[in-house]
């Protein structure tokens, strides 16, 4: 595989991520969310492999199938039993309407590119290009949980957050070391039971996983 | 001198009145195949004009020179237009005299018009549809324009000769940017030709219809003339996405040969992209009116992506 | 025994009481393991700080752990408050469990999750991993969550959602801020964890890009600036705090935030050594500034006893920041002490407030009346902690802040007027909620209640021995990580 080539597929496998980022700010179903989650992490893992492959960089396989373990299978596989027993049916609701959010998301990818400019100019990488729209990830992340209000949407919104980390690591210096990739693909692990338990109680408490329900603790005056 | 290109023109010309019925028929064809009914074959859109060509004209009282003089616009964009698209070479005197911009303000003049006749007559599902139509165009052609500002930063020309010639020769097949213009167009398209999800030209139920309650008063020759140029369109539209994201097999020589094999190829392209849109169309269901803001506005972020991804990754 | 053994109990005994409380659930010697295991872990933490103070900094395990003047201080704190709060909260858990407020799972839970939330800290404060050092910062950030949760009440899920989402969202960025940083090093380190080594970073810390190093300040900033509670990232911090079991309540507002501040001001130290400007200071300062004064106006109109002394934290974080950011040896030896006598005094301050809201059932201040004689120990412990908090003479906290002044004035002279108004509001807003709370007759709805003395005495003990007095052993450490902040 020449250079050329593997920056071509690097960059198109970071524009479906940034695709799959942008639909699941638009997406309304939840089983759709989580669809286009697992999509994203697929495109991620594979991104990183192709990646490990290129830069001849070995441990970017154990990052790849870590991955595809656990934003691929195990995160999806929790959410979908998480939405079963909770019987969730319903559409989501959005903050912010969907073409405003849209324009939100294009300026946020804007001003990633801008952000990421000086390390594209000193990087010396094939993926350098592709911090950008890692950054953007992070960001479109960010938005998805501003302008969501139901606790499921949020945390794939921060879980799509945690891709663009990933992302970013992997373009913008060939990933961690080892043991910190791990030790964050454990912090996500964890996360995700912590986030499993509240589901729990927040739906036995409120009596729905809508947080807007959730708005008692303000400053009184 | 060389006469080649004078000669593709030409055929490409007769290509585009010619075959576009068919193509109409092709997809009809499909339709009835997927939905277990029998087709009426795939000569019957000409059947359909030319009945249409032999009827009077039926005007209203009160129809004024633009409901007359919108037929023959309409056509007469339609063509001019199909003859600017490098179909089959890539060398196309036309071509050199018009470019991408100007062949979205060809559709752009032609669809004004229509909603002008919509609403010349007075009735009231002519105003409706015009003022549906200019809804939809308000959000498509910012989309289109977009798309098309995309490919054309891409192959750094306007001119759609360029543009091919550009993505011809470029060994760039997995080029983000492209891939996000290809998806925007795809989107766009359905919504310029009124297919389904954005209108459905087969129904006259009044509450649905788009297109269809604009050419409500037509008849005879005039109604004819709309219709080929509706065809037309889409034959348009099919061949521009083929041959601008998929160039392969265009005549870029300027033979004989070529051009008879890139008509080969173009008739396989649009035998597929026929498939494709009966998929497409078959698969979904038409969308509710206020959501078109939606699915125009995902069109319109997939060409802004695009032209970000040029930046960003190409 | 060799200093990497100790290091090694100083981290493993937490987590092995974790274990161990997970298994033993809500048996009734539970609390004294827990009492048992935190005091291990500070005679481990003692006996590490002293071959650091005969020896001087060390490595440890292949240069994973880092042992220096700046961190050796704050892993004993860590330590002995962690120490004092189990030995707290044996008998408040203990009131709470007999009043039907935790169950059986929720004690087992308890437990286990403290003694993880004090390895979290601990693994924090020691390692020399830049990214191992943001591993363990989320790890306290989910060992606590679910305890912030622990009563189950519809305002303490809430409280627990917003503190699992800002400090998850907040502490992402502090990942990018990590990305970039490992980036910048790549460069000039070459690959591989060696350069993620806060050590090697320091020591190369001249030949850092300069733009990639504040692009990744900004990031490490608002990242671990939200989890020290700075504003305008505060937002989930009085909820947290306020909500939670009160022995939570205590190393969250003692111990958390510091080792959060901890993170930033090491991140600090590399930015400043690869840019050589104030620019990450004069951040610092801004976030800190606006933390003082936004939190003491905020004291006026509390009315919950907790949620209040969790502003009095983001005031005190504030001050914090803002001295670190400052910098110049005065203010860094004011900020570091300050950091340990807030530490103590907050903790002690929650103790008392723990106690006292048990005697009343309930944490609204106006319910709270006549604790000097409905119990002593807890009314005189909050009136001396307040007055320690406050910046009274003779605290510690006096010196500190007395300190920061001083160098306030001589560095940025113009912004010591803010300082004073956010230290005047806080004081006058502290003394007026807490006097109606001590002085006055008993209600007639207060209940005695055994308290535990032990914890809220040590502490305030010690506030006012640093106050008076300075052991050699903390001056030489102060001026030690003074010399290595600069």
């Amino acid at each position: 595989m020449n250079l050329h080539m593997a920056s071509q597929i690097n960059s198109f496998l970071a524009a479906l991520v940034l695709l799959t980022a942008f639909g699941m700010l638009v997406q309304k179903r939840i089983y759709g969310l989580i669809h286009l989650f697992a999509w994203q992490g697929f495109f991620l893992s594979l991104n990183t492999a192709v990646v490990g492959f290129v830069a001849n960089k070995h441990h970017l396989y154990i990052s790849s199938v870590l991955t595809l373990s656990l934003k691929v299978v195990v995160l999806p596989y929790i959410l979908h039993v998480l939405i079963n027993r909770l019987r969730i049916r319903k559409e989501v609701e959005t903050v912010v309407n969907i073409p405003m959010t849209m324009m939100i998301g294009i300026a946020l990818v804007i001003f990633s590119y801008h952000l990421t400019a000086p390390i594209r100019e000193l990087s010396t990488l094939i993926t350098r290009s592709t911090l950008a729209v890692a950054l953007a990830t992070v960001m479109l992340g960010l938005l998805m949980m501003i302008t969501r209000r139901h606790a499921v949407t949020q945390i794939i919104g921060f879980l799509a957050l945690e891709n663009g980390l990933f992302f970013a690591a992997t373009s913008a210096t060939y990933g961690m070391p080892l043991v910190v990739e791990l030790g964050v693909a454990l912090d996500v692990l964890i996360a995700a039971f912590i986030f499993g338990i509240f589901f729990f109680h927040i739906h036995t408490t409120f009596d729905s996983l809508d947080v807007e329900q959730m708005a008692k603790l303000k400053e009184s005056d | 001198m060389n006469v080649y290109p004078f000669i593709s023109e030409i055929l490409q010309i007769a290509i585009v009145l010619g075959i576009a019925p068919a193509f109409i028929g092709w997809v009809r064809m499909l339709k009835c195949w997927s939905q277990g009914r029998t087709s009426a074959g795939l000569l019957q859109p000409y059947r359909d004009i030319s009945k249409l060509f032999a009827k009077d004209v039926v005007l209203a009282e009160n129809a004024s020179w633009i409901f007359r003089f919108t037929p023959y616009l309409v056509f007469g964009t339609t063509v001019l237009a199909g003859g600017i698209i490098p179909m089959l070479s890539i060398d196309l005197p036309l071509s050199a005299t018009a470019d991408v911009i100007v062949l979205v303000a060809l559709f752009a003049i032609a669809r004004f018009f229509t909603a002008l006749a919509g609403m010349d007559i007075g009735t009231a599902f002519g105003g409706m549809g015009s003022s549906r139509e200019m809804t939809i165009a308000s959000l498509a052609e910012p989309a289109m324009l977009m798309a098309i500002f995309t490919i054309s930063l891409a192959a750094r020309s306007t001119s759609l000769s360029q543009i091919v010639q550009v993505i011809y020769s470029g060994q760039s097949v997995l080029r983000p940017s492209l891939a996000f213009a290809f998806l925007a167009f795809v989107l766009i398209s359905l919504a310029e030709t009124g297919r389904i999800p954005v209108d459905n030209p087969a129904t006259h139920l009044e509450l649905t219809m788009i297109h269809e309650a604009m050419i409500l008063e037509y008849s005879g020759r005039h109604l004819a003339l709309i219709e080929w140029a509706g065809m037309m369109k889409l034959f348009l539209f099919m061949s521009l996405g083929a041959v601008l994201f998929f160039p392969w097999g265009i005549d870029a020589t300027g033979s004989a040969v070529g051009v008879v094999l890139a008509f080969v190829f173009l008739l396989l392209k649009l035998a597929v992209s026929g498939v494709i849109l009966v998929l497409i169309e078959t698969g979904l269901a038409k969308m509710r009116l206020f959501r078109l803001t939606e699915f125009l506005g995902s069109a319109f972020l997939m060409a802004t992506l695009g032209m970000l991804a040029y930046y960003i990754l190409d | 025994m060799t200093s990497s053994m100790m290091l090694l109990i100083l981290l493993g005994m937490p987590l092995c009481s974790a274990v161990v409380l997970a298994f033993v659930g809500d048996r009734k010697f539970a609390p004294e393991i827990n009492i048992l295991g935190s005091a291990a872990t500070f005679a481990a933490g003692l006996g590490l700080a002293l071959e650091v103070y005969m020896q001087g900094p060390m490595l440890a395990g292949g240069k994973f752990f880092f042992v220096d003047a700046f961190n050796v201080y704050l892993s004993v704190l860590t330590a002995f408050v962690s120490m004092t709060t189990a030995i707290f909260s044996r008998r408040y858990m203990r009131r709470e469990r007999e009043h039907g407020r935790v169950g059986h799972v929720g004690m087992r839970f308890y437990h286990a999750m403290f003694q993880l939330f004090i390895f979290a800290m601990l693994l924090c404060l020691l390692t020399n991993n830049v990214g191992v050092l943001w591993i363990a910062m989320e790890l306290a950030t989910l060992s606590t969550v679910l305890l912030v949760s622990l009563y189950r009440t519809p305002t303490a899920i809430e409280a627990a959602w917003k503190y699992f989402i800002l400090c998850g969202v907040g502490i992402a960025q502090a990942l990018f801020g990590t990305v970039l940083l490992y980036f910048a090093a790549e460069k000039v380190r070459g690959e591989g964890g060696e350069a993620l080594l806060w050590t090697n970073l320091s020591r190369v810390s001249g030949s850092l890009e300069p733009t990639v190093l504040s692009l990744a300040f900004v990031f490490l900033m608002v990242g671990y600036g939200t989890k020290v509670g700075l504003v305008p990232l505060h937002n989930w911090l009085p909820d947290a705090h306020s909500e939670g079991p009160t022995p939570i309540s205590a190393v969250l507002s003692g111990l958390l935030l510091n080792i959060a501040l901890y993170a930033l001001v090491r991140c600090k130290v590399l930015v400043d050594g690869s840019t050589r400007t104030h620019h990450a200071g004069y951040i610092m300062m801004g976030f800190g500034l606006l933390s003082i004064i936004v939190a003491a106006f905020s004291l006026l109109r509390q009315k919950d006893i907790k949620r209040m002394f969790s502003y009095s934290s983001i005031e005190h974080m504030g001050i914090a920041t803002f001295a670190f950011g400052l910098g110049g040896p005065i203010a860094t030896f004011g900020a570091l002490l300050h950091m340990l006598v807030h530490s103590l005094a907050k903790s002690a301050i929650f103790f008392t407030v723990g106690h006292a809201s048990q005697m009343h059932w309930s944490q609204d201040m106006s319910r709270i009346r006549g604790l000097f004689k409905g119990n002593p120990l807890v009314g005189w412990g909050l009136m001396f902690g307040v007055m320690a908090i406050v910046g009274m003479p003779p605290f510690g906290i006096f010196t500190s802040e007395f300190l920061i002044l001083t160098a306030t004035m001589k560095d940025a002279p113009y912004l010591t007027p803010f300082l004073l108004l956010g230290l005047g509001v806080a004081f006058a807003a502290l003394f007026r909620k807490v006097q109606p709370m001590v002085a006055g007759d008993v209600p007639s709805y207060q209940k005695p209640m055994k308290v535990a003395h032990l914890p809220v005495l040590l502490h305030l003990i010690l506030v006012l021995m640093l106050g008076l007095y300075m052991p050699d052993f903390l001056n030489v450490w102060f001026h030690t990580a003074v010399e290595l902040l600069k």
